[in-house]
């Protein structure tokens, strides 16, 4: 569903990936892993055209984005291959990024009846029965600043349910909550993969990418270092970088 | 709720004070016990003039900037010489030259000062030196106007504080509009902004016989005389001066120099029959103390309509200046490298010039190019369009408030840029932006006291077109600054609790 082929991204003259590639089928769920600063996050982003890329290509269902200095379409048709991919994939950030002035409800019906056209009732039925699914109906009225970590986390996950979206990626959801918040989420997107959604997670949960993921990728410097099934990865790591981070993480 | 209005209580307890006291300003407390004698022993005698009042009077030679020129220059030159003393200048805004004389700041005032019983109330005048008639003007094209009582329903210029205002107002149904300055009126009066202009002969003579576009209308109406405004008290200089007056009348002097500036009609053979008139005006005046008016109430009619056009021409200049400031912070911010240079161009020259000059242009400047505005439009527009540039850098600094991750957001949901801005953005940077926004609206509304240079009487002119005529300055200006800070006030208040309400919800994050 998601292809991502000889991707170079540069920040200035310093190389973050040299040519990556990864294959993300639909139904899957892909976990990726690895130390701060490996390019767990810049990987996600380039998947929906929120960080722009050098070089290579990243395909989500045929809408083909290409690196900067190879693109031969012009900013028009970008913006619409964008919009396409966007509205495939949709995203949940480490901060929640919840919209501050608007109720919880509201949060959540914006995109689908400004972007999707949805009728407002609708949209507010639609918005109530994901609230439903991520256990917060009742702060359906609340404003984010008045919602703990957790809850706003929930929330913006189903915001991003509410655009429809084939595949999401996480990331780091859970790195900027209070541990007793942490297994709330967790258990949401458990739900999620359950139903067969197509997931692609940036954590540092490591027992929540061996028990849920089917592939974990192992992401050093930029570089794809390891990948394989949960099963393959942790009980038996080939690499001694990987063996290192593991050892640091399972213990 | 009965704690907020106590500082109105407290204000309206210090405008009782004002409005019901007995006090006066003392109009002797400065000067010398006899001025002649000041004058002989010093050999120099000061005079106080306004040289923005302009020609004929006293103006500054366009050909030599830094000399005085001016029918008047010559005739205090000539009272001089016979003194056997130099001239002084002393230049003092003409609204405020009796009070500054009162207050010993020069010896004389001359400077076409009309003898009327309020001034002889404040002053002691000496014999005229000058019959002044009102002169209307029209514009040559226009041959409805050929006497006074033609100025009926139409649109007359005049000058501040002047018997023309008063005559045209005595009228009832003539729409006065003030200038201070006297070469504005003929301007707007060839813009066909106003119909005619009444004014003192020598400034009708002056400008408006070598432009082609107006003329002259009818015989001159209603008449009266010039004199020199001395301190009450200083008598002893009055008749020294009214018998060098009557000499150079005797030897032909004045005349000649009336002549060589156009100003000799047969008027001004009044002037040596002056008996009577010194008489009407001089004898035992009426003390300063037994005739100024103590209340002052009666003037709130005319402040409270001033308040009224300052009030609508704030609200709507703040509009334009809130929209085009919006449209601009978003060019900055959003538009291409064109929309960018243009937009960083109009705030750079709006913020780094006088708003004073902008409306200048924009009145008196823009009907050179073909593009002639309403003063009321010229008022908005001049107001509206400087406050738009500090406006857009507001919004800007709002804007660039907002977490970047607020953007992505919206974005990876599928808004678009626009959207994005306008449900996401905006609406988070807006309130960023109420604090300061108010500060600048209660600014626009202290500056709109600038646009009385455009004929607009708004508030701060209706006090100085009231505090001159009455030479109330301290009472009238007590009164007129607590009603502009009577509308201030409760705006701010107003402000922080609309900013209270709308940051309510985010008090957590």
């Amino acid at each position: 569903m998601i292809e991502i082929c000889n991707l170079l991204k540069e920040y200035g003259r310093q190389p973050l990936f040299k040519g990556l590639n990864l294959n993300i089928s639909k139904g899957s769920v892909v976990a990726i892993i690895g130390p701060s600063g490996s390019g767990k996050s810049t990987l996600l982003r380039c998947m929906n055209g929120l960080e722009a890329f050098q070089r290579g290509c990243v395909s989500v269902e045929g809408h083909k984005l290409y690196g900067v200095l190879e693109r031969d379409y012009n900013k028009g048709q970008e913006s619409i291959i964008i919009k396409n991919i966007r509205r495939k994939v949709g995203m949940v950030f480490q901060q929640f990024h919840l919209f501050p002035h608007m109720s919880v409800l509201h949060n959540i019906t914006t995109a689908p009846i400004h972007v999707l056209g949805i009728q407002r009732a609708e949209a507010e039925t639609d918005a109530i029965s994901l609230l439903r699914k991520v256990h917060l109906e009742e702060k359906a009225q609340k404003y984010p600043g008045q919602l703990s970590g957790g809850e706003q986390q929930r929330v913006a996950i189903a915001r991003a349910l509410a655009m429809k979206p084939e595949a999401i990626l996480f990331d780091e959801p859970t790195s900027s909550l209070d541990p007793e918040m942490i297994e709330e989420v967790l258990q949401v997107i458990k739900g999620l993969v359950l139903e067969g959604m197509t997931t692609v997670i940036a954590t540092h949960e490591m027992a929540f990418a061996r028990d849920v993921s089917t592939h974990v990728v192992f992401l050093d410097k930029g570089e794809i270092v390891e990948q394989g099934s949960p099963k393959a990865i942790f009980s038996n790591p080939q690499n001694d970088r990987m063996k290192a981070f593991l050892s640091r993480f399972m213990k | 709720m009965v704690m907020k209005y106590r500082i109105f209580i407290i204000l309206g307890m210090i405008l009782q004070i004002f409005i019901s006291s007995e006090y006066l300003p003392k109009s002797d407390a400065f000067a010398y016990q006899d001025t002649l004698d000041k004058i002989k022993s010093r050999g120099v005698i000061t005079w106080g003039f306004d040289a923005e009042g302009g020609a004929p009077y006293v103006f500054h030679d366009p050909a030599h900037p830094a000399k005085l020129i001016g029918f008047e220059v010559e005739i205090v030159e000539a009272i001089a010489r016979e003194l056997g003393v130099k001239v002084q200048f002393f230049q003092n805004a003409w609204d405020s030259i009796l009070l500054s004389l009162r207050r010993g700041d020069f010896d004389i005032a001359l400077n076409g000062i009309e003898i009327t019983p309020e001034r002889v109330q404040t002053a002691l005048f000496t014999r005229p030196y000058y019959a002044y008639t009102e002169q209307i003007v029209a514009r040559a094209s226009d041959n409805r106007i050929n006497r006074l009582e033609d100025l009926h329903g139409k649109k007359v210029g005049t000058l501040y504080n002047t018997e023309a205002k008063r005559l045209l107002e005595e009228m009832g149904d003539v729409a006065v509009s003030i200038y201070s300055g006297q070469v504005e009126p003929f301007k707007d009066l060839s813009l066909n902004r106003i119909d005619a202009v009444l004014v003192d002969l020598p400034i009708a003579a002056y400008y408006a016989m070598p432009n082609p576009q107006l003329r002259m209308v009818g015989s001159p109406v209603g008449e009266g005389y010039y004199g020199i405004a001395l301190r009450k008290e200083d008598t002893a200089l009055a008749e020294e001066l009214n018998k060098i007056t009557e000499k150079l009348l005797r030897t032909g002097e004045l005349k000649r120099i009336y002549s060589r500036w156009g100003l000799w009609n047969v008027a001004q053979e009044k002037l040596f029959f002056h008996e009577g008139l010194l008489q009407q005006y001089t004898e035992s005046p009426p003390s300063v103390s037994e005739t100024m008016p103590v209340g002052v109430t009666r003037f709130l009619p005319t402040l409270f309509k001033g308040a009224l056009v300052t009030i609508g021409i704030s609200l709507l200049s703040m509009m334009l200046a809130v929209t085009l400031g919006l449209l601009l912070a978003i060019m900055r911010l959003y538009g291409n490298k064109w929309f960018q240079m243009i937009s960083t161009a109009y705030i750079e020259i709006y913020r780094g010039t006088p708003l004073l000059i902008q409306l200048y242009i924009l009145y008196y400047g823009m009907p050179n190019i073909g593009v002639s505005l309403s003063a009321f439009a010229a008022a908005i527009l001049g107001l509206g369009m400087n406050y738009a540039a500090y406006e857009a850098e507001i919004y800007r600094a709002g804007i660039q408030a907002i977490h970047k991750g607020q953007t992505e957001a919206a974005l990876s949901l599928g808004m678009s840029r626009r959207l994005t801005l306008k449900r996401v953005i905006l609406p988070q940077a807006l309130r960023i932006a109420i604090p300061p926004m108010t500060n600048d609206f209660i600014a626009l509304f202290k500056d709109s006291s600038l646009v009385s240079v455009i004929a607009i009487t708004e508030l701060t002119k209706s006090y100085g077109i009231l505090a001159a005529a009455s030479m109330d300055f301290f009472k009238l200006g007590i009164i007129t600054a607590l009603l502009y800070f009577g509308m201030s006030y409760p705006l701010s208040r107003y402000a922080r609790k609309w900013e209270k309400k709308l940051t309510s919800h985010d008090r957590n994050l």
